[in-house]
């Protein structure tokens, strides 16, 4: 029997693990989590006093689905959890698990690695308080914390006002939703989100909430500083019309959309192809997340498009390994998930386009701002090192020179701002500027996981 | 001669044509060079950083002393600084057989002047208390020293450039042509370039130029697995090296430890790929923690190699062709061509405008492979 | 009036065994279930110094991605403060501190 390896129990994961076992496939499950359903199904401990329902609102049902699915799953399938992929070597997966390095090989991969949210730097970004919108919902779900009493939510997305609504029902003040992105953008966006009405009320309800509830909603902001000795103190942003803002706060989520962790994805030589859409360099697949022979990809690790695209895509993947198995296919059953993929991947790229990526903010940041948080490097020690003779115009060269994007996060979380940095200052297209490489391992692993000479 | 377009064209803008340019350049040569990529992208931009003078093959270190000066003048000379920091190169035994290996290096080390310390397992743990304590011997060498490969490259060629020489990058040479005592080049954007002497610094690609005139030699790529560990609070001065190659490792002042190790993993030039297997990062990652208990829980950040060009005598090409008059090699550096980069350049400078170099450079013609080639111990142990 | 010394506010109890740690010297108190970084943040605003510079962090992502919040634990070196839990008795620091012992 072929060895088939998820990595990933988020809903994609899960729902492509579900497939195989329904025909008698035992895969492997691989997690680096504690707690399967990944990042936005994330699970509290038994033991934490929250109430799902109540924060995952019109989700809840879905979420408690997923839970109530995996426990049924859990023992028809290798479910190892708290388990770190760190490198890939051909057909062998390197792992790190309780500390220690593994192996594992396989036939078959699925690599369902979810995203993380896309980030613009600002002054005073690195202050304590200041968190992604995600890790925002995370602390909340995760940990029954609040990232601050009084909550500034700065990007663009529609998560912002669903992210400050939940922090609102659960008792904290929201100083501020500030949207980087002018309503009139949004509003014209609005043909291709009416593909998918149910979350566009959604966002729109939320959107109302707010405002009903006496908080203050910016659109087409331009974020100027986070201020604050040693913390966060406040938001500062300017208006559409250019007046100046502060607003006082002990806390900033930041959210511009998500990026698919696509760094597994890189190990296992999928190709990329530049997504002038999402102005990320994305792994190429087929119609069904096929990336290369015996290599597949899901979720929101390789196409933003949500929890239930991230299920959709799961199961195709599975019928795809399956397919490639020469098992018998229900063809109808692939076509309507293709189909369901497709049109919730269209819609998120639709909002992509409606909560823009504010590149010609970014262009215009100044040289003073942080833009590696690992290395401590600086815009304008980017732009700096670019102007020179035999300056590097593309992004891996850019990162050898002047060491941004190459400490501890390998760039997830400068490579986007970066990328936009190095187009705007070589003057030409995001294509162009590159893809940071990915290198194992994909976080870092302590010299002691490799076991002591004896 | 008037209607040549160039002195001198240089093919391959690595550090080995870098230094070659500015050496030419400096004393009022029209120089060339031209280059496939960006300037110091591949070897000459990851290689390990080492300006290591211990434990060399002999008949390099008049070459290798002079170029140790060169880097010790490199921020006066170039104008830059490339994080140049001499602060020695220790080496270690672990057992009887590798400490009288070690004694052999030293011996050969002091005849050329330099000056070794031996040290015993109770120096070392004086000195360097991190030091885990099964070393039997070690021997220290304060001269030697490292240096940032990504900066200093495109530093050298700035310098070149304010020099006079001309540098194109994304250069691709597709012709070659001997034209009467000297040389037509023709690029891939259609236009041409005649000279008077060319020098083949192409690295891991120099084997088709030196083909096109009748010469060849067994060079072939491959690259060291290296990483870089996280910052780490600043201790570790010298680069340490096993002398059985399982570990050589440096810490940069800004906290990170930078590792190479053997074996060394066969790469691909067409595909542009240096692979680093994670077994062997797992091994050296074991070496190093047995070198260094201490750095047990520090975390490796990130692996890398490059496309290096070896030969199996473990020992480069530096000299002009034995088939053509003004056609002058440098190539197949074997993972350690960075320390003697300034001095290849400025002795290839020497032979082609003074016709000679006072460096002897005899071991590395090219003609050595007319014969069957030796194959070096080094390199039966570095590879697998 | 002075900002709340912590930088997370806790909205829902965690029902679980006491676990005291210690974190530059100082005695927090948590629940046996909170990540490292939740309970350094429910009494502080710190978790570490970036090496370059000193300025304080906090960690960022919370979910394992940007490795902003790595502490140092004097049993077990670097540890990741929102990937790992509490355990009690744990001792942290912001640095690396020299480890005792060590393998030869």
């Amino acid at each position: 029997m072929a060895d088939i390896v998820i990595i990933g129990a988020g809903p994609a994961g899960i729902s492509a693990a579900e497939v195989l076992c329904a025909k008698g496939l035992r895969p492997v499950l691989i997690d680096e989590g504690a707690q399967a359903g990944g990042q936005g199904y994330r699970r509290p401990a038994d033991d934490l006093a929250l109430d799902m329902n109540r924060l995952m609102g019109s989700e809840a049902g879905k979420y408690t689905a997923l839970h109530r699915r995996f426990e049924m799953l859990r023992p028809k399938i290798d479910y190892r959890p708290r388990t770190l992929v760190w490198a890939i070597d051909g057909s062998q997966l390197h792992l790190l698990r309780d500390g220690q390095a593994q192996t594992l090989d396989f036939d078959k991969l699925l690599i369902a690695s979810g995203a993380m949210d896309r980030v613009a730097p600002l002054t005073g970004w690195t202050l304590p308080g200041v968190f992604t919108l995600g890790g925002a919902q995370v602390a909340l779900k995760d940990q029954g914390c609040l990232i601050g009493s009084r909550v500034a939510f700065l990007g663009s997305s529609p998560l912002l006002a669903l992210a400050a609504k939940q922090y609102r029902d659960m008792g904290a003040e929201i100083a501020v939703i500030a949207d980087t992105t002018p309503l009139a953008a949004k509003v014209a966006a609005l043909p291709a989100l009416l593909r998918a009405p149910r979350t566009l009320r959604r966002g729109i309800w939320y959107m109302a909430a707010s405002l009903r509830a006496g908080t203050p909603m910016l659109h087409g902001v331009t974020p100027v500083a986070v201020e604050g000795e040693n913390r966060v103190e406040a938001l500062v942003l300017r208006d559409k019309r250019g007046r100046e803002h502060r607003f006082a706060c002990d806390a900033v989520a930041l959210g511009y959309g998500l990026k698919p962790e696509t760094q597994l994805a890189d190990l296992a030589r999928a190709e990329f192809a530049y997504d002038p859409g999402f102005r990320l360099h994305l792994p190429k697949i087929d119609g069904l997340g096929r990336a290369r022979p015996g290599l597949y990809l899901a979720g929101d690790g390789v196409r933003i498009g949500g929890a239930d695209a991230a299920e959709a895509s799961g199961a195709l993947a599975a019928h795809a390994i399956l397919s490639d198995l020469s098992h018998p296919q229900d063809i109808e059953v692939v076509r309507r998930l293709a189909r369901r993929v497709k049109r919730l991947r269209n819609f998120q790229r639709g909002l992509a386009r409606a909560f823009a990526w504010p590149t010609a903010q970014i262009a215009a940041l100044s040289d003073s701002v942080t833009l590696c948080r690992c290395e401590n490097v600086t815009v304008g020690a980017v732009r700096a090192e670019m102007c020179r003779e035999f300056g590097p115009i593309e992004v891996n060269r850019v990162k050898a020179m002047t060491r941004c994007g190459m400490g501890r996060c390998q760039g997830r979380v400068c490579g986007p701002a970066l990328q936009e940095i190095v187009a705007a200052e070589a003057g030409q297209d995001g294509a162009l500027a590159g893809r940071l490489r990915g290198q194992a391992p994909i976080k870092p692993i302590a010299l002691a996981a490799a076991g002591y000479p004896t | 001669m008037s209607d040549r377009t160039s002195d001198v064209a240089i093919i391959g803008g690595g550090l080995i044509g870098a230094w070659t340019a500015f050496f030419l350049a400096r004393r009022g040569q029209r120089v060339t060079l031209l280059e496939k990529g960006v300037v110091g992208a591949q070897s000459s931009g990851v290689n390990f950083g080492n300006l290591r003078l211990q434990g060399r093959f002999p008949g390099q270190y008049p070459l290798s002393l002079r170029s140790q000066a060169l880097w010790e003048d490199f921020d006066a000379l170039i104008g830059e600084d490339c994080e140049f920091e001499q602060a020695g190169h220790l080496y270690l035994a672990y057992d009887a057989e590798e400490h009288a290996k070690l004694e052999g290096y030293a011996e050969v080390s002091e005849s050329y002047g330099l000056r070794i310390e031996r040290l015993g397992p109770a120096d070392l743990k004086r000195r360097w208390p991190w030091l885990g304590e099964c070393a039997v011997a070690a021997t220290f060498s304060a001269r030697d020293a490292t240096a940032n490969p990504r900066l200093a490259t495109p530093a050298i060629m700035r310098a070149a450039a304010r020099q006079g020489a001309i540098v194109r990058e994304n250069t691709c040479v597709r012709g070659v042509e001997r034209r009467g005592d000297g040389f037509v080049l023709s690029l891939a954007d259609g236009a041409t370039l005649s000279c008077g002497a060319l020098v083949n610094s192409a690295g891991a690609w120099a084997l088709e130029i030196a083909e096109r005139f009748g010469e060849s030699a067994p060079v072939f790529p491959a690259g060291p697995p290296q990483f870089v560990t996280e910052p780490f609070p600043y201790m570790i001065e010298p680069s340490v090296q096993a002398i059985d190659g399982s570990v050589i490792f440096r810490q940069i002042p800004r906290g990170n430890i930078i590792l190479a190790g053997y074996p060394r993993t066969a790469a691909d030039p067409v595909a542009n790929r240096a692979p680093v297997p994670p077994a062997k990062t797992l091994a050296a990652m074991r070496a190093l923690a047995r070198v260094a208990p201490m750095l047990a829980h520090c975390h490796v950040i990130r692996v890398w190699s490059g496309i290096e060009a070896y030969l199996p005598d473990m020992i480069p090409v530096i000299g002009p062709s034995e088939t053509t008059p003004g056609l002058f090699h440098a190539f197949g550096f074997c993972g350690h061509g960075f320390q003697i980069g300034p001095g290849v350049g400025l002795c290839l400078s020497e032979m082609i405008i003074d016709g000679a170099t006072p460096t002897p450079l005899d071991p590395f013609s090219i003609g050595r492979f007319r014969q069957s080639a030796t194959v070096s111990e080094k390199f039966r142990k570095e590879f697998d | 009036m002075d900002a709340p010394k912590a930088q997370f506010r806790r909205v829902a109890i965690r029902a679980g065994q006491p676990a005291t740690l210690s974190f530059e010297g100082t005695v927090i108190r948590a629940t046996i279930g909170d990540s490292v970084l939740a309970a350094l943040l429910e009494s502080g605003a710190l978790i570490r110094r970036l090496e370059f510079g000193a300025e304080p962090r906090a960690g960022f992502c919370l979910m394992g991605a940007c490795q902003d919040c790595w502490v140092w634990s004097a049993e077990d070196g670097r540890l990741r403060a929102c990937t790992t839990p509490v355990a009690d008795g744990m001792t942290l620091f912001a640095d690396p501190q020299p480890m005792a012992g060590g393998h030869g």
